[in-house]
């Protein structure tokens, strides 16, 4: 079994696309040989800044032959049919077969496909490889109309076994498949010739260059993690940044250098982001005073000076870069000292979205929002709405300019210098959390209210706009919005008022009062049939456009009508929003919920029979009743007692359906016959009266456990009693009987929507 | 391996070492274009000889204008007018970098002791309708060039592709000699009888210009030339290609260009004068764009454009 080798050699490859590169190599060039035919057992793919290298081992030599039988037209079809027949299958009619097919005779196609020597398939699936390969940008160079992310300089394809190694022939617009590579760009030793992958590998080596990016890792953070250590300093762990710089070298030299003194009071975070951004340095930390003091980079070349000149140059850079951020730094707090105003101000001319005004009206409205929440988060309202009316202030701030990561972070320390309590300044660092699924959720109060106001503002003002988002697009990243806000709740137990937080949002985001006043400002009998004659129709639509204005013009008042009708419209769609986005914005919240809940191992069913109860915009509430049903349904008694309820349920909806009637009251304990039955009675009587405290104190296992206490009663019940008696009196009043099973259990959760 | 290079002393040692080494590579060593520019790719050597099928090999400096830049002469890397070594071949060569790292052994910048990398950088122009991929070039950690493989001039597709090196020469220079302050750098020897230092040059110019351009440059005029420019550019493309006078073929793709060049200036200097909103920003670059494409345009039915009368049957 064949051994395979393919290195795609270029210049520079950019380093955030590598990763995906390998991976996409060895897909596209595996799944074209198993689609071939060929099969092997194992394929290693690698990068480095200028190669693409796939290593595939155990393949076959030659594909297997593939018959293909198809069946054909009826003989007696019209020609065109067996015409295209021909055409789809490439033969000639003396070449089909007649075969007896039920009542007709029908053309039969037999294609042979003799097995494939694996260096023409090779050959073929590495050319649509490189000529389909997915990069996210890609170029052409010189004459040629290939494209490749960067020049495409050299093509290694090599098969190998025991008895030795041969080229795969192949040509891709002028490179022709050879067997030799090149080593380190200054440090390696010319182009050379290798003849397996262990080969490769090993002269790669000795040429400086490592090809597993994993290995450069490695290599980097040991040497990085001891330079540190023999400085007294410890390294800040960025595994991005490793990623990262493990693509832009073949052979990582760390050197460490120290940061100028007169650039330590810089915040520790101003020096990583800015060391980080600009230079793909590493910061290193004094584990005594936790300040940033050192940084390392890491150099592609083992230079004869040992790197001096290397970090003297580098050093150099960083002082220009760090002088810039300390003017920054000095600048902003004198500002922030003045009380920021200058900032608020230049917040007016920053647009947010041009339907959505101005980043100062929307801080406005999120003030406006937090004050609201405050209470029921345990914020006091005074300081929840100063924090929303500081927090975004930074975004003007010539720090935040230069390095936009830095927004929030740098506003708690212009609040810190501006004095402003500390809860303010949390805030405005937290207000963003949490962005992703891993970041963690603020727990101060008055952050709470904040990020919670600046969330539901984006939700409500998008869908005041009508800018939702649809299947895979969601370009204002609202579900994470949403999600945002649900782990904000659940986080810090909020008792969320959905439907009034998004109607407080949507208020603040349409003008609704326009029309009333309208009204009341020109009160003539004109205007106010205007109203009304508008309140009758769809609006946006041209159709009833045109005829509202017709029938103005019949009143005579088609001279200010056009203005009118278009405002009127907008005070419409305004009123038509207002009553439908907050049903629609909580059962988007509750879409989210949904998979969020599925991560953690709650049923879907599970949700679905809690979103059915009352009180489902508190999403705190849902999911503890959720919590404990699911942990009931678990439990055997919770098993069998859903099987009670539902026999209960089947037998009721079937009475109900056929006799047309609803059992929903009156069983009474005199009509029963039976030890069982009147058994169910007391036992109802007595599930009731501890569910109804449990229910009041939202203690929904206590609840639950009341009525796991019913299994036994039903199903005693159900083994002893015929429901549908010749007796009618006794019939409706054993289905009263099961109504209240119904109702006693649906009461908790909506059993009915749960599977099983 | 090349031989060692004695370290160059000088702004204009430098500059006169790149002009040698790529001229030795056989590029035509061009002078600077004759107007106010931003950046050494306005140079129609660059622009307009990107496009079309024609070869070409083109090196020179190009002092360039970036007026929002201005400070005085006082931040030691910032100027508002500046030198750009700018070098453009087609179809690029398949040792582009080989030569480009050359350039640099030329003037002293060893790769065996420097760290020199090509880190992800990709150009675009807008007012000028063009972009490409390629890197920037780091040497120790800072940008000491920008090398692109133009994909398009504009709006027109590149084919062949151009490579495009630019060197901002006043910081790799004063990276090379070691200098801290541009001001403080050399622009002839130092032993020279008349040793002479950028500052000596340029100091009192970067005063004057950057009082002109941020606080005294006539608003209105500029504006008014703007308009007058794009009009300009618009009617010299309106002429038949035949001329009359001489009965030839006479497209006037450079004149028209010039006017396009003018217009991007004049648009630099009011947008120093904070006299353009966020919004029009937008529309300016956005007519400039519409020149440079309609340039590019007269440019391709031109002979160096690779124009070709039509074969007489």
């Amino acid at each position: 079994m064949p051994d395979l080798l393919i290195e795609l050699f270029s210049e520079e490859i950019p380093a955030r696309m590598q990763a995906k590169a390998r991976e996409d190599l060895k897909k596209l060039v595996t799944d074209g040989l198993v689609t071939a035919g060929l099969t092997y057992a194992s394929a290693g793919a690698f990068s480095t800044p200028r190669r693409l290298t796939l290593a595939i081992e155990g393949l076959t030599a030659e594909s297997r032959p593939v018959r293909e039988e198809r069946k054909g037209p009826r003989t007696d079809a019209p020609a065109a049919a067996l015409d295209g027949f021909l055409r789809s299958t490439g033969l000639s009619k003396d070449q089909l077969e007649v075969r007896d097919d039920k009542k007709a005779q029908v053309y039969f196609a037999v294609i042979e496909k003799p097995g494939r020597q694996a260096a023409e398939i090779i050959a073929e699936v590495l050319d649509s490889a490189i000529r389909s390969f997915p990069w996210p940008k890609s170029m052409r160079w010189g004459s040629g109309n290939l494209r490749w992310v960067r020049p495409l300089q050299s093509i290694l394809c090599l098969m190998s076994d025991e008895a030795g190694s041969t080229i795969v022939p192949m040509e891709v617009d002028g490179i022709r498949a050879g067997n030799t590579t090149e080593g380190h760009r200054f440090m390696g030793a010319g182009r050379f010739a290798v003849s397996n992958f262990d080969d490769y590998r090993a002269k790669l080596l000795k040429n400086k260059v490592m090809l597993d990016a994993a290995e450069r890792e490695a290599v980097i953070w040991q040497g990085a993690t001891n330079l540190a250590f023999a400085a007294g300093l410890e390294l800040v762990e960025d595994r991005g940044l490793l990623a990262e710089v493990a693509g832009l070298v073949e052979w990582p030299v760390p050197l460490l250098g120290r940061i100028n003194d007169a650039f330590l009071s810089l915040p520790p975070e101003v020096l990583q982001t800015s060391m980080k951004e600009h230079q793909k340095f590493f910061s290193a930390r004094n584990p005594k005073t936790g300040r940033i003091e050192g940084f390392v980079t890491v150099a592609n070349i083992e230079a004869a000076d040992a790197g001096a000149a290397i970090l003297k140059g580098n050093q150099k850079v960083l002082t220009a870069r760090l002088s810039d951020a300390k003017f920054f730094w000095e600048n902003d707090l004198r500002e922030a000292k003045a009380g920021m105003s200058v900032w608020r101000q230049g917040l007016e001319a920053v647009t947010f979205h041009n339907k959505l005004g101005s980043q100062a009206e929307r801080i406005a409205r999120i003030a406006a929002l937090a004050a609201e929440i405050a209470p029921l988060v345990g914020a006091d309202a005074a300081v929840a709405k100063q924090a929303a009316e500081v927090a975004k202030l930074d975004l003007r701030s010539a720090m935040v300019g230069e390095f936009p990561e830095l927004q929030g972070l740098m506003g708690m320390y212009y609040a810190q210098a501006a004095g402003l309590p500390e809860a303010v300044a949390k805030a405005a660092r937290d207000h963003y959390a949490p962005l992703g699924p891993s970041d963690a959720v603020p727990t101060d109060p008055v952050s709470v209210a904040v990020a919670l106001a600046d969330k539901i503002d984006t939700l409500t003002g998008f869908w005041a706009i009508d800018e939702k988002p649809t299947g895979s697009k969601d370009p204002f990243a609202l579900r994470r919005a949403a999600l945002g806000v649900i782990r904000l709740v659940l986080g810090n137990g909020v008792r969320s008022k959905l439907l009034r937080m998004s109607r407080s949002g949507l208020a603040l985001h349409l003008d609704l009062k326009a029309m009333n006043r309208l009204a009341s400002e020109s009160p003539t009998e004109e205007i106010s049939k205007f109203v009304e004659i508008l309140r009758e129709f769809e609006p946006d639509s041209a159709d009833s456009k045109a005829e509202i204005e017709n029938r103005l013009k019949m009143m005579g008042a088609a001279s200010h009508a056009a203005n009118l009708i278009e405002s009127l419209f907008k005070q419409k769609v305004a009123y038509e929003t207002y009553n439908s986005a907050p049903d629609q914005l909580v059962s988007f919240f509750h879409d989210r919920l949904k998979v969020f809940l599925k991560d953690q191992g709650i049923r879907h069913d599970v949700i679905d029979a809690c979103l059915a109860m009352p009180g489902a915009d508190d999403l705190t509430l849902l999911v503890k009743r959720a919590t404990a049903l699911q942990a009931f349904l678990t439990s055997e008694d919770g098993t069998n007692l859903l099987q009670g309820f539902k026999r209960a349920n089947n037998i009721l909806s079937q009475a109900e359906t056929k006799d047309g009637v609803e059992y929903s009251f009156g069983a009474d304990p005199k009509f029963a016959e039976s030890d069982e039955e009147r058994a169910l009675f007391a036992a109802l009587d007595t599930a009731e009266q501890s569910i109804a405290p449990a229910m009041n104190a939202e203690d929904f296992a206590a609840a639950m456990g009341a009525i796991a206490q019913l299994r036994a009663p039903i199903d005693a019940f159900f083994t002893a009693v015929q429901i549908n008696t010749d007796n009618q009196i006794v019939r409706r009043n054993r289905l009263n009987l099961l109504h209240r099973i119904r109702a006693v259990c649906t009461g908790v959760a909506d059993l009915t929507r749960v599977d099983g | 391996m090349a031989e060692p290079t004695a370290l160059p002393r000088s702004f204009q040692e430098i500059i006169l070492r790149l002009q040698t080494y790529w001229g030795g590579q056989g590029c035509a060593v061009l002078q600077p274009y004759d107007m106010e520019v931003g950046a050494g790719t306005f140079h129609p050597a660059t622009t307009l000889r990107a496009l079309g099928s024609k070869a070409w090999a083109a090196a020179y400096v190009q002092p360039s204008r970036r007026p929002t830049d201005g400070r005085y002469g006082e931040n030691p890397n910032r100027l508002q007018h500046y030198y750009q070594y700018q070098v453009l071949i087609k179809p690029s060569p398949p040792n582009l970098q080989e030569l480009y790292l050359g350039s640099l052994r030329a003037i002293g910048l060893d790769p065996m002791i420097h760290d020199v990398r090509f880190v992800e950088d990709d150009w675009e122009s807008p007012t000028l309708g063009a972009w490409g991929l390629g890197w920037e070039v780091w040497c120790d950690g800072m940008e000491v060039s920008q090398f692109t493989y133009f994909q398009q001039v504009g709006g027109h597709d590149c084919k062949p592709v151009s490579g495009e090196l630019t060197y901002g020469l006043e910081r790799l220079a004063m990276y090379v000699l070691g200098i801290d302050h541009v001001m403080d750098m050399p622009f002839n020897d130092p032993d020279a009888p008349i040793p002479l230092k950028y500052g000596d040059i340029f100091r009192q110019t970067e005063q004057e210009y950057s009082r002109h351009n941020f606080d005294a440059a006539t608003t209105d005029m500029l504006f008014q030339h703007f308009k007058d420019a794009e009009a300009e550019c618009e009617r010299i493309l309106s002429f038949a290609p035949e001329d009359p006078n001489s009965g030839k073929r006479i497209v006037m793709a450079h004149p028209a260009y010039d006017q396009c060049i003018k217009a991007s200036h004049l648009f630099n200097l009011l947008d120093a004068r904070g006299v353009i909103s966020v919004t029009e920003r937008q529309a300016y670059i956005g007519r400039v764009r519409a020149l440079a494409k309609k340039c590019a345009d007269a440019f391709v039915q031109t002979e160096a454009g690779g124009w070709q009368p039509e074969a007489v049957a």
